[in-house]
């Protein structure tokens, strides 16, 4: 009865199956931003298989474009485009995209375990990790039966990262993902990036802290001079 | 399961969890009830004909309470931010919360109303037909102020200017819930015409709320 476009690109691969090729191509893209123009004319091309990390001053836009890379707010200007064979509509790039914001969509009411079953059932089993197996991988499977408002900020942060294996989307925005993560979750974070590069994942990341990625290529946005 | 089957089973789970509204809505609409007979006095008289109104009246106000949460929630934990870039359409997302939360808010005010109708001293038909009227007529009240949550949702404080918006544009529900009611009482075939009208007037709501809603809630997005 209702129309659901399924996972993005084939709907039953297994969970370790690398993604189709495809682009994220950003053109011209200028957002605003309380009337104001805060993202002036980006562009630049990611492929599956390769990361790209935004970094930059407070305030300069990052979490701006990485929204606007979602699909969250209209850009005043210039094109965001997932570009591959299977993909229906290249402008929806929010549907094949994991945002991981600065807030984690996790809960408070809700156990560990139903707040990742939800978001798996709202955005699409197919080919994700069951839930146990990534709250597994975040170090949360202990935790399952535990009411999310017990989680220290650390841990919600893991849930929200969860997330990225238990829905399998080619394109991962995340905004900070390092934020309130002690030193070996972000190890264990940089190693899910990998993963999924190794898959032909694409990352967009902004973040001024230096992940160690291989082969991540940078992105500096430059506070525009006030004239 | 589909996606709007798990929005639909998180949203009950939430109401009825710490911090959910849905037992908050019934006690409010009992207390609101109760204290109409300390303010009118002991005539039964009086209280029966008032019955209808009083009903409506409490059921109007208690509808109203939890609304100011129904996507203030989702957007201060970010979860709306995913609902909307998921792809998924926003009119059929703002369906199913309303529908979630009239089942659990809505539904109960009129499970109620027959034993509130009992401290009212209201005949059997003029509560059957306030029942009857309530039930088709709260999924309306629900609708518009799912407008007045999505255009508030973004401001701090949004809760207090909700009912001030959507009170307004809930007077016609109000009119032909309480007419149709009251009608039983003389003439049974006078219920008919507001009933219907009710009927309408609910049809509408949700034919314009989920499209006005989502509209807001885009606009309120950054």
């Amino acid at each position: 009865m209702f129309y659901w476009e399924g996972p993005p690109f084939a709907p039953e691969t297994p969970v370790n199956q690398p993604f189709q090729p495809f682009s994220l191509v950003v053109e011209t893209l200028s957002v605003d931003r309380g009337g104001r123009r805060v993202i002036e004319d980006v562009g630049f091309e990611v492929a599956g298989g390769e990361a790209i990390l935004v970094t930059g001053p407070n305030g300069v836009g990052k979490s701006t474009l990485l929204r606007a890379l979602a699909g969250l707010g209209r850009p005043a200007k210039g094109a965001v485009r997932l570009l591959a064979d299977s993909v229906a509509d290249p402008e929806e790039v929010g549907r094949h995209a994991h945002y991981l914001g600065h807030r984690d969509a996790v809960k408070p009411a809700l156990t560990v375990g139903e707040n990742l079953a939800f978001w798996q059932d709202f955005l699409g089993a197919d080919g994700g990790e069951p839930v146990d197996t990534a709250l597994d991988a975040v170090g949360l499977a202990d935790l399952a039966a535990l009411p999310a408002a017990y989680l220290s900020a650390g841990q919600r942060r893991r849930l929200a990262i969860a997330r990225l294996i238990a829905v399998r989307r080619p394109l991962w925005l995340l905004d900070e993902p390092t934020a309130a993560l002690d030193v070996a979750s972000e190890a264990g974070l940089v190693g899910l990036m990998a993963g999924h590069l190794e898959r032909g994942g694409a990352i967009v990341a902004a973040t001024h802290l230096s992940i160690g990625l291989a082969g991540a290529r940078a992105l500096r946005l430059v506070a525009e001079e006030i004239a | 399961m589909s996606p709007l089957v798990a929005l639909y089973v998180r949203e009950l789970r939430l109401s009825v969890r710490i911090g959910g509204g849905a037992l908050m809505g019934v006690l409010f609409y009992l207390i609101v009830v109760t204290i109409f007979p300390f303010a009118i006095g002991p005539d039964l008289n009086l209280l029966s004909r008032l019955g209808p109104a009083i009903l409506w009246i409490g059921a109007l106000l208690a509808t109203l309470l939890g609304l100011d949460r129904l996507f203030e929630a989702d957007r201060d934990d970010g979860a709306l931010d995913l609902m909307v870039a998921s792809g998924q359409s926003l009119e059929l997302l703002v369906i199913v919360k309303v529908a979630a939360h009239w089942t659990a808010t809505g539904l109960p005010l009129v499970i109620a109303a027959p034993f509130l109708s009992l401290l009212l001293a209201m005949p059997v038909d003029v509560t059957l037909a306030s029942l009857a009227t309530l039930l088709v007529g709260t999924p309306a009240l629900t609708l518009l102020g799912a407008i007045g949550a999505g255009l508030t949702v973004s401001l701090r404080r949004g809760g207090l200017l909700l009912p001030i918006l959507v009170l307004p544009f809930t007077v016609p529900v109000l009119i032909f819930g309480v007419a149709a009611a009251t009608a039983v009482a003389f003439d049974p075939a006078a219920f008919r015409t507001p009933f219907l009208l009710i009927v309408a007037l609910t049809l509408t709501a949700a034919a314009i709320s989920p499209i006005a809603t989502a509209a807001a809630l885009r606009n309120g997005l950054d």
